[in-house]
């Protein structure tokens, strides 16, 4: 028995064949170059958000020039506290080593950011001050050395 | 006549079952190279496998982690959106929720009730929970956000269409679409830091040490050893999100 193949079925054939390498040649030029390499994503991409420049430098940049503060700060309270929490971004004064360019804070309100008193904060946590009650008028720093709290200015 | 019968139906059955294996064969050829499908590797066992932990015990409202963030990944300050952000709780003895985040926390918090109104209150920094089943990827039409073999989840700001469809999705609001960028944007757990051995900016600036990141494979960082003595929560469980964010002391009240 010859086997009987319609004519129809080759020029489908032949149609499907067009269409498939088409969609084929359109999809390579479409997909970006590495995606698929790690999953559904650009693997580019990876790269790509390790680019942004940093701002916060740590705080073990600052103790390279500044021994004399990580010696101060070791003795009293504020010592788990990093440098850039109070001083604000670093790494523009890393690079420079320009005095303009880290924050200088002072107020009662600056230092009022964490120590003011509220029912959320734990006692043991951090020592509350009532900025309303505690020598109104004076700056904190009148008293109180930043680095190290409890070492009381006179 | 049987006899032939036989004989086709036995053609018939040898065709199809080649049919069969060859069309199986060629899948797992096609799937093994990926030529079909963009399906997920195993996850690389020698990357570090990052999850957060949030001690609402030591946090203290400073929103020193708010603005850190801020600063470190260019959002802008306003319009008020927020990678990371703080919410005070506070549960009054008729116990009444009150849930205030004024300016995300960055500029402190005042107190809601008198002390002897109060029941509890506590402070509860929220920021991406970099869930390990996340919804937020799921959903992406454009395969622009993905969980990184580090599971962290990140934006593919190139190739990101401002759908939205993601900012929706995230049953914890931690996404937003960026007021200059007119992409999503959300925390990337500093992903630009961790690559350079730095901790994230607004775990750098907790004065409290009340946030701490760390690799989860790794049995003796600081964040299993924490872990294994606390007793921690994730945020909505039951949404099963595999969220890697664990809180400790985290209150029923929280949402």
């Amino acid at each position: 028995m010859k086997f009987y193949i319609p004519p129809q079925i080759p020029r489908l054939a032949l149609a499907f064949a067009v269409f498939i390498s088409l969609f084929l040649i359109l999809r390579h030029f479409l997909i970006p170059e590495t995606f698929g390499e790690y999953g559904h994503y650009r693997g580019a991409s990876l790269i790509d958000n390790t680019r942004p420049e940093i701002h916060y430098a740590g705080q073990q940049a600052c103790f390279k020039c500044h021994q004399d503060i990580e010696d101060k700060k070791a003795q009293d309270v504020h010592s788990d506290i990093h440098c850039e929490t109070c001083h604000g971004p670093g790494e523009k004064h890393v690079i420079s080593s320009k005095a303009g360019d880290i924050l200088k804070p002072s107020g009662r309100v600056f230092c009022g950011s964490c120590h003011i008193i509220n029912a959320g904060k734990q006692k043991s946590t951090i020592n509350q001050i009532d900025l309303d009650k505690h020598n109104v008028g004076k700056n904190c720093i009148d008293c109180h050395n930043p680095h190290q709290p409890w070492e009381m200015k006179k | 006549m049987g006899n032939e019968k036989i004989i086709t139906s036995r053609r018939k059955f040898l065709k199809t079952a080649t049919a069969l294996a060859g069309a199986t064969i060629g899948y797992a050829w096609l799937k093994s190279s990926q030529i079909l499908l963009f399906a997920a590797k195993p996850k690389d066992e020698s990357l570090p496998w990052y999850g957060i932990v949030i001690d609402i015990q030591k946090c203290i409202g400073c929103g020193n982690c708010a603005k850190a963030c801020k600063n470190e990944n260019d959002v802008p300050l306003e319009p008020f959106y927020f990678r990371t952000w703080v919410e005070q709780y506070t549960i009054k003895n008729d116990g009444s929720v009150n849930i205030v985040s004024p300016n995300g926390g960055i500029d402190g918090f005042k107190q809601m009730a008198p002390n002897e109104d109060i029941f509890k209150s506590f402070f509860v920094p929220k920021m991406c929970n970099h869930c390990s089943k996340s919804p937020c990827t799921q959903v992406c039409p454009v395969g622009a956000t993905f969980e990184s073999p580090e599971g962290v989840v990140l934006i593919d700001e190139k190739y990101c269409i401002g759908c939205r469809y993601c900012v929706q999705a995230c049953p914890y609001g931690c996404r937003f679409i960026h007021p200059v960028k007119k992409v999503a944007n959300k925390c990337t757990l500093c992903y630009h830091r961790l690559k350079k051995g730095l901790a994230p900016a607004c775990m750098e600036t907790c004065p409290t040490g009340a946030r701490m990141c760390g690799n989860l494979r790794d049995k003796n960082s600081e964040l299993v050893k924490f872990l294994k003595e606390h007793t921690t929560m994730i945020l909505r469980p039951h949404l099963n999100t595999g969220s890697k964010l664990y809180y400790n002391a985290l209150s029923s009240e929280v949402r």
